[in-house]
């Protein structure tokens, strides 16, 4: 199915980016006249993998996040969260929750949130090219409620 | 992004201000380190009611406060989530390791019926 609308945001990799994605992102997605829940529900999955790009692919530099968001005629709304970084050797390992490679103030819980707020979540990643997670949102909307 | 104390007896209430996010995470652990480091209260409440949002870097920052308690047996509360923190802090089984206190969060009654109790 082909999108009817598409937004495309290039950010680099700093901590202080993190809330503007997510808002940015939840603004885009204000055209779908969602309920709070599910804006929240959004936000909070973006920030995931937001911070898994900046506090893992680019753990040791500052690099570009390349966020594609599209909205398809059927309320689906998708986001895709990319990256030029490290990329992840074992895709399930990384999304089996509690597991972390870097211990201490992480919690280990980033893909289980996504998959917790989001209806589908799409990774694809290789080693020293980058990962990319695409997340969808089905958004019934208040006119739903 | 901030954090605020107060002292309640052997009890240090450290209220959050802002996101909790990866970014916002870092200062707050710092204060709160800090202040812990030194009162050594018996509880640290972490109260969320100015957390207008918050990812997993929020369970991060339990955890981490977690482990600095258990250094000299201290006790973790929380209070004050919103349903969007509350869903985030079930998913990772936050219970097993702090006291999570349903409403306000400032009820002395049960606090001290709690410690009497002890």
């Amino acid at each position: 199915m082909k999108p009817t609308q598409s937004m495309k945001l290039e950010i680099e990799s700093r901590s202080v980016n993190e809330s503007f994605a997510r808002a940015a992102v939840s603004a885009f997605a204000a055209q779908l006249d969602p309920t709070l829940e599910e804006l929240s529900d959004l936000r909070t999955a973006v920030s995931e993998a937001v911070t898994n790009c900046i506090v893992h692919a680019y753990r040791d530099s500052v690099g570009k996040i390349y966020i594609t968001a599209c909205v398809y005629p059927d309320g689906m709304f998708s986001v895709k969260i990319r990256d030029k970084g490290c990329g992840i050797a074992d895709v399930p390992q990384a999304m089996q929750p509690l597991f972390t490679t870097l211990g201490g103030e992480r919690a280990g819980l980033g893909f289980a949130v996504m998959e917790s707020f989001s209806d589908k979540v799409r990774v694809r990643s290789v080693p020293d090219k980058g990962t990319a997670v695409t997340l969808y949102k089905r958004i019934r909307g208040k006119a739903d409620a | 992004m901030s954090v605020t104390f107060q002292k309640r007896r052997d009890r240090v209430v450290a209220a959050l201000h802002g996101d909790l996010d990866h970014h916002g995470a870092a200062p707050m652990r710092l204060e709160i380190d800090r202040r812990v480091c030194e009162d050594k209260p018996a509880v640290l409440r972490l109260d969320f009611h100015d957390v207008p949002f918050m990812d997993s870097s929020g369970v991060g920052l339990v955890m981490g406060r977690f482990r600095l308690l258990q250094t000299y047996g201290g006790r973790l509360e929380l209070c004050g989530m919103s349903a969007q923190i509350a869903r985030i802090m079930r998913l990772s089984g936050i219970e097993k390791i702090a006291t999570v206190l349903s409403e306000k969060g400032d009820t002395d009654e049960t606090d001290t019926k709690h410690e009497t109790g002890n």
